[in-house]
């Protein structure tokens, strides 16, 4: 496989994380093989932390007990954004540790862009309190923007520009010289695997390219945070899949990730942790894992009715029939989700109690049925 | 809102900055640069031959002129200054336009340490190299043709330029409030067309109706044109250049703070 | 069940149906439209009357004597039924054939590359003819005003006539776009668009040429419509105009007939 030189991103942590601890710095093989341990801890840390509370508070309050987390890479309290009357996020809480890869899961219009933005120091906070690198972004935003890789949601790559020329402009709008610019330029698109395509121009590239084209871009400067706004949106399979292999590897180098996405399988991919948005605020944190494990059984009974089956059987019917069935029975309009332990003893209850559904479906939870459970919508519209 | 508007702080850096902003056009300008000086100049250059030469036959002809001024003579530093206008103006347009909608290359630019006024500056220092290259060519083509009666016409050039960009900027700061280009069209249209045919270029400004005169008087373009065209006869007066420079520098000024803020207003929100 | 019987739009209707979609583009913008109404005007006012004060009378060349606004306003309708018909069938139908895939969504219905071809011509002389009634009535009007602007009741016959005209260049303007790869092509186009625009006769009479440019020059699709214009503006008609109505009723056509066979080769490859 063709990876970056080990070097690029070697020297990128040790001279662009003066916010991670010196020693910590010198003992980084230790550190990786502690943090599969940490993960584990904190679930029970929370139960302790959290009791019985719920909403944001008990977040950032368990944030602030772990010696981990001190000094976070990004902080924020009560961030607040308004478009005139439109409050688009509304007072959330959350941290960014170094190293980890943070995502905001939400459907579309939740508010995760315009706080992907702020973060991003081109759009000033109403209100609240926002650091990124410890900095303000209304004072120190070219500071800021110095250390930070941004892969915003639209491609807004130059079309005038070459491949190459893409890269090399952008390195010198850091600061880097032409010499270093293109050195980094040519690494960086042999990370992305567009090394042929390094002359020619940006249009014909397909839209995986066009997205690998634009995280080679983000990384021209080295930066220890890596903003992305909805990577893989609009892509196929493939090209999804080719995305989050480099960016599972720039995490592995040790690069903050922090990303938006209305995609589960891509949170639970590629985010240690990750925040629930809907409309503009945030209603659960924590590990994939765990929010599955707090808010959904661990499996779901997926019963889908001929349509002249529900014309007969009126909803209230069927919930009455399902009821006892299941710990939990959400009804779509096209499906009945039946939450419980053990989908396949749901179904066969189901088939007893005279239940003739078109088609069933066990599966595991996913972060779907955690939205559904948090909001009572689907992610995906 | 006026006041979350993020700023930035003006200085030694920004300059710096938009220096590097600048290498972008000029990368870009490496391909077609023939295209756009063939382009650029050849309108105004057809002008000159029509207007001036063929049209020129009859006008002075007729003693049209008060002095005796060949009508070559007198519509060259015209042109001069109306081709860098009419470039400043469509540089400020159709591409700001696509780097800020289209293309999204400020977006892409805001997310590095570069501030808007970087691309601000950036950008028209861009627009000041391009006309200066025009300018320099067209003014070649004036003393070959020996249109110039005097050689102060060389200070016509850094006047072109100075037009140009009181032009350049207030249309930038136009560009950044447009969702679509059809106001970009009608600045076009009910601006820049009326203003290169009504601002002294091909007759005095003496012969509008009077109530049009004190408009021709508020344009930038009238007194770039009589700037250079001052310059070019050799009749240039201290006060009377003193108040068109002025006049210049006052509309790009105010330009660049109008810029700064509609730029601002539309990236950083 | 849909039991409606779709019957395919009959032969003579289907251009008119690409005019309708036009249309209904430009409901949204009719500003872009009815802007540019005034551009013709301008010129009008700017040459015709302020250059025009300068110049005094220019001789027709057959004996009579007119005033230079009278002289120049039927050159100014001319231009402008070519620029628009130039316009509408340059970069918009380039946009709508290389960008848009307009014409291949088309295609696949029962309209065929003639009923397309067509249409855009018929809609091109639509947004010209609007332009020449507009500008007509000005003519009109101020020659009632006393500027002979319009002294023969044959200037109405200047509408059809500018219809001639931009049947001709629409025609020419789509089989040349259909040879055209990228944008920056079009830049050729102008520097065969522009002379003619300058050195047609339009500003000046051609006499000031020397003899083989002045043949040139009648060759060129521009000087036929000027002259045709002309003549029935200034109530002076000869035999020649019959040569100018049969030179462009032919380039429109046979434009139209090399854009149907180039549009297939394009588009049904």
């Amino acid at each position: 496989m063709i990876g970056a030189p080990e070097g690029l991103w070697a020297t990128a942590r040790s001279s662009h994380d003066p916010w991670r601890p010196a020693e910590r710095r010198r003992e980084r093989p230790e550190r990786r093989r502690e943090r599969p341990e940490r993960r584990r801890e904190r679930p029970e840390r929370r139960r302790v932390a959290s009791g019985v509370q719920t909403g944001r508070r008990r977040y950032h309050r368990n944030v602030a007990d772990t010696p981990e987390l001190q000094a976070p890479l990004i902080h924020a309290r009560g961030l607040t954004k308004c478009f005139g009357t439109f409050t688009a996020v509304d007072g959330i809480d959350f941290d960014v540790a170094p190293g980890e890869a943070f995502g905001f899961l939400g459907p579309n219009g939740a508010g995760k862009t315009s706080t992907m933005r702020m973060i991003g120091t081109v759009s000033p906070v109403t209100s609240g309190e926002l650091t990124v690198f410890g900095l303000d972004p209304a004072r120190d935003g070219a500071r800021i923007r110095a250390r930070l890789g941004v892969v915003p949601q639209a491609d807004t790559l130059d079309n005038e520009l070459s491949v190459l020329e893409n890269l090399l402009i952008y390195g010198r709008y850091f600061g880097l010289s032409w010499s270093e610019s293109r050195r980094r330029a040519k690494e960086l698109l042999e990370f992305v695997q567009l090394t042929e395509r390094s002359n020619d121009k940006v249009e014909p590239l397909s839209g995986g390219m066009k997205r690998r084209l634009v995280i080679a871009r983000s990384l021209i400067n080295e930066p220890s945070l890596l903003l992305l706004d909805e990577p893989t949106t609009g892509l196929d399979p493939q090209a999804r899949h080719l995305l989050w292999d480099r960016l599972y590897r720039l995490k592995q180098r040790g690069v903050t990730l922090c990303l938006t996405t209305h995609y589960m399988d891509e949170a639970e991919q590629l985010c240690d942790r990750l925040v629930v948005m809907d409309q503009a605020k945030i209603v659960a944190e924590g590990s994939p894992r765990q929010l599955i494990d707090k808010y959904v059984t661990k499996e779901v009974l997926e019963l889908r009715f001929n349509r002249a089956d529900n014309e007969t059987d009126d909803s209230a019917h069927l919930g009455n029939r399902l009821e006892g069935l299941a710990e939990r029975v959400e009804q779509l309009p096209d499906r009945v989700l039946a939450y419980t332990a053990d989908g396949e003893a749901a179904s066969a209850k189901a088939h007893e109690r005279g239940l003739r559904p078109a088609s069933v479906l066990v599966r595991r939870s996913s972060l779907e049925d955690v939205f559904l459970r948090l909001t009572g919508r689907s992610l995906v519209e | 809102m006026v006041l979350g508007v993020r700023l930035g702080r003006p200085g030694a850096v920004a300059s710096r900055r938009s220096l590097r902003f600048l290498e972008h056009n000029l990368l870009v300008f490496r391909r077609g640069w023939f295209n756009y000086l063939l382009a650029g100049i050849s309108q105004p250059f057809l002008y000159l031959i029509a207007m001036g030469i063929g049209l020129g036959l009859y006008v002075n002809r007729n003693g049209g002129l008060p002095g005796g001024v060949p009508y070559l003579d007198y519509i060259a530093p015209a042109l001069l200054v109306t081709q860098a206008m009419m470039a400043a103006a469509f540089e400020s347009a159709w591409p700001i336009m696509a780097k800020i909608r289209w293309d999204k290359t400020y977006e892409a630019a805001l997310n590095t340490p570069l501030e808007t006024m970087d691309l601000l500056l950036g950008d028209l220092m861009w627009i000041a190299f391009r006309t200066t290259l025009l300018s320099v060519l067209f003014l070649a083509v004036i003393v070959a043709l020996g249109a110039a009666a005097s050689p102060l016409v060389v200070l016509a050039v850094p006047v072109a330029v100075l037009t140009a960009l009181a032009f350049a900027a207030p249309i930038m700061a136009f560009t950044a409030t447009q969702d679509g280009d059809g106001g970009l069209n009608a600045v076009f249209r009910f601006g820049i067309t009326p203003l290169f045919l009504f601002s002294g270029t091909f007759f005095p400004i003496e012969k509008l109706p009077p109530f049009l005169q004190p408009v021709a008087w508020v344009t930038p373009l009238y007194h770039g044109v009589a700037a250079a065209r001052a310059l070019a006869l050799g009749q240039v007066e201290p006060v009377g250049m003193t108040v068109h420079l002025a006049a210049i520098a006052f509309v790009f000024l105010v330009g660049i703070v109008a810029g700064r803020i509609a730029l601002t207003r539309r990236l950083v929100v | 069940m849909l039991a409606v019987r779709i019957s395919p739009p009959r032969i003579l209707s289907r251009p008119a149906l690409i005019v309708q979609r036009n249309m209904l583009v430009y409901r949204h913008s009719s500003m872009v439209i009815i802007s540019g109404f005034f551009e013709p005007l301008f010129y009008l006012f700017s040459m015709g009357f302020g250059v025009g004060s300068l110049i005094g009378n220019v001789s027709l060349g057959n004996g009579t004597s007119v005033s230079y606004a009278v002289f120049v306003a039927p050159a100014l309708l001319a231009s402008a039924a070519m620029n628009g018909a130039i316009y509408e069938t340059s970069n918009n139908f380039f946009y709508k054939l290389k960008y848009a895939k307009l014409y291949d969504a088309i295609i696949s219905t029962p309209m065929s590359l003639t009923d397309v071809a067509r249409g855009e011509v018929m809609w091109a002389l639509l947004r010209g003819s609007l332009y020449a009634i507009g500008f007509l009535a000005v003519i009109a009007i101020l020659g009632l005003a006393g500027t002979g602007l319009m002294s023969s009741p044959l200037g109405l016959l200047a509408f059809p006539a500018s219809m001639i005209v931009g049947y001709g260049f629409a025609g020419a303007g789509l089989a040349a776009t259909t040879f055209v790869r990228k944008w920056r092509d079009f830049d050729y186009l102008q520097l065969a668009i522009m002379p003619m625009f300058l050195f047609s006769g339009t500003f000046y009479p051609i006499d000031a040429y020397p003899p083989a440019l002045q043949v040139f020059v009648q060759c060129t699709p521009l000087y036929r419509g000027v002259h045709l214009i002309r003549a029935l503006t200034t109530g002076t008609p000869d035999p020649v105009l019959l040569i100018d109505v049969v030179y462009l009723l032919a380039m429109g056509t046979i434009g139209l007939a090399i854009t149907s066979r180039r549009l297939g080769k394009l588009l049904l490859s």
